[in-house]
């Protein structure tokens, strides 16, 4: 049973039928799905959701479909990691990680979009799917397509790191490398989308597809016992994940299921930040700016939704800060090192903007932080490698091992003294 | 000179269902002007008075954002094209594939 109410347009208020516009027609302003909740509150409970399986659809009820989800039943319920190393190198008391690099299939958040996303377009009658990205989303909708057996057109930069791009290119979509940056591919799959009957997952189908990134906010909620955390620090591209989440938090207490208190931070790369510089300047207009970050997958000039992670950092009593490339890669580090979790530049941002905000004492030392993790590192090695330690090339021989372990230990790198002989 | 105007979708029940249409101007500003006259009733619901472009129009000088030119005062010449594009992205609730 769907608890979709309709859409209502975010500027003027008017309300349309669930179907496939998704502008207001009157002022051309964004559409948001709007839900009866008191006939969710009626129909289910937190308990009952408790219950069910760990995936994205646990919500279903909050989420812009009518019938049955048709991905996606593995994706969403990552890990929220309790980060107690990390915590205490940056002088925190309570953090958590909202892992989504381990996020399944396609190791990104971007598979509880495209898992709603997709579902919803296959009710509205598409049967090519298609989408504008910086790389995760392409992978994720060319997964998610190949399983379903959809047609797959995916629009990314020609500047995407090549793992991305071979993670698209092993599910066989229609891979369509436009030579420019993102907000370049953006615009022209704005023109495509006027021309072909092709569902964009984060174009036309927009209004489905975003919902779906609530689910992350469900889950971090849930997994802290139904309690928010006094802290969510996210990372902003297009403004997809952050006014999402503050709507998910915000129906957790509409519907009685969670309580508390979220503050919301955004995090950008200095190199592409317009959302940060517009917050700082106390405005609300958002002027583009040409990115020039090794953040790629957050390195959106032209956010479509960033007046709205304006209005949701702002209502919230949050705040936002920029990091350099060279502060994202240092976090990036720090994360490896402290917690074991390899993250993509993105979450490089989103860590090293909650550094700041804590030296800032903007975020207390003893209140909760969750920090999103939206991203794998593993896919993100050619931003990275440039500037990470290199590996030591070494013959099979013990006694080179040895050699070469002694200049470590004669230059004070390696502080750990060596078991002599076998310990067991 | 004259410059084609691309129109989207949506904004098409205001513009006779047209897709393209060429006008007159030195800049965009003045082609702006002559969309308006042309077609008040699109005009009125994206430009406000001043015609500044709403924050939910885009609009592109063959392809390139004029936020990163001269903003309404860039210069315009013949055979330029001026793209609206909705800021939230194109598309068509009932999209076909057109001419």
């Amino acid at each position: 049973m769907s608890f979709v109410a309709g859409l209502r347009c975010k500027e003027c208020g008017s309300h349309y039928r669930a179907g496939k516009q998704f502008v207001c027609t009157d002022c051309f302003g964004p559409l948001e799905v709007s839900y009866d909740y008191g006939g969710i509150a009626q129909s289910t409970s937190r308990d009952a959701v408790a219950q069910r399986p760990h995936n994205i659809w646990r919500y279903r009820e909050l989420l812009p479909i009518e019938g049955e989800p048709a991905t996606g039943f593995q994706s969403g319920f990552t890990p929220l990691v309790r980060a107690t190393r990390l915590a205490k190198a940056i002088g925190l008391d309570e953090l958590y990680l909202k892992d989504d690099s381990v996020n399944h299939p396609t190791l990104s958040y971007k598979d509880r979009v495209v898992s709603v996303g997709i579902t919803r377009a296959l009710e509205l009658g598409y049967q090519t799917i298609a989408c504008a990205s910086t790389g995760n989303l392409a992978n994720s909708v060319a997964a998610h397509s190949a399983r379903l057996g959809l047609r797959c057109f995916v629009f990314i930069p020609d500047s995407v790191e090549p793992a991305k791009i071979i993670g698209s290119g092993v599910y066989r979509p229609q891979i369509v490398r436009i030579r420019g940056n993102y907000d370049d591919v953006n615009r022209l799959c704005s023109e495509i989308g006027s021309q072909y009957p092709w569902g964009f997952v984060n174009v036309n189908l927009r209004p489905y597809y975003t919902e779906g990134a609530k689910t992350l906010g469900f889950e971090v909620a849930e997994q802290l016992g139904w309690r928010l955390p006094q802290h969510t620090i996210l990372p902003t591209a297009g403004g997809t994940l952050l006014p999402k989440v503050f709507k998910a938090y915000q129906e957790l207490k509409t519907l009685g299921w969670a309580t508390g208190d979220s503050r919301i931070y955004a995090a950008q790369a200095a190199g592409c930040a317009p959302v940060i510089r517009a917050l700082h300047d106390g405005t609300k207009e958002i002027r583009p700016v040409k990115p020039n970050t090794i953040a790629h997958s957050i390195a959106i000039g032209n956010p479509a939704d960033g007046p709205y992670v304006l209005e949701c950092v702002r209502a919230s009593g949050g705040w936002g800060e920029a990091a350099t490339d060279e502060e994202i890669l240092q976090a990036i580090h720090l994360l490896a090192e402290t917690e074991g979790i390899f993250a993509e530049p993105a979450a490089g941002t989103t860590l090293a903007v909650c550094r700041k905000l804590v030296e800032q004492g903007r975020i207390p030392k003893r209140e909760s932080v969750v920090v999103g993790i939206t991203g794998n590192g593993y896919k993100a090695t050619d931003s990275i490698v440039q500037r990470l330690n290199g590996a030591v090339v070494l013959s099979s021989s013990l006694k080179d091992f040895q050699a070469w372990h002694a200049t470590l230990r004669d230059s004070g790198l390696e502080p750990l003294s060596i078991h002599q002989g076998a310990s067991r | 000179m004259s410059v084609t105007v691309r129109i989207p979708t949506p904004i098409r029940q205001y513009t006779e269902q047209q897709a393209e249409v060429v006008l007159n101007g030195k800049t965009v500003a003045e082609v702006l002007e002559q969309f308006k006259a042309r077609f008040p009733e699109a005009g009125s619901r994206f430009f406000s008075s001043e015609s500044k472009a709403s924050r939910f129009v885009n609009l592109y000088l063959n392809d390139e954002d004029i936020r990163f030119l001269k903003d309404l005062q860039t210069p315009v010449g013949d055979n330029d094209t001026l793209s609206i594009i909705l800021a939230i992205a194109g598309g068509a609730p009932c999209a076909r594939i057109h001419r």
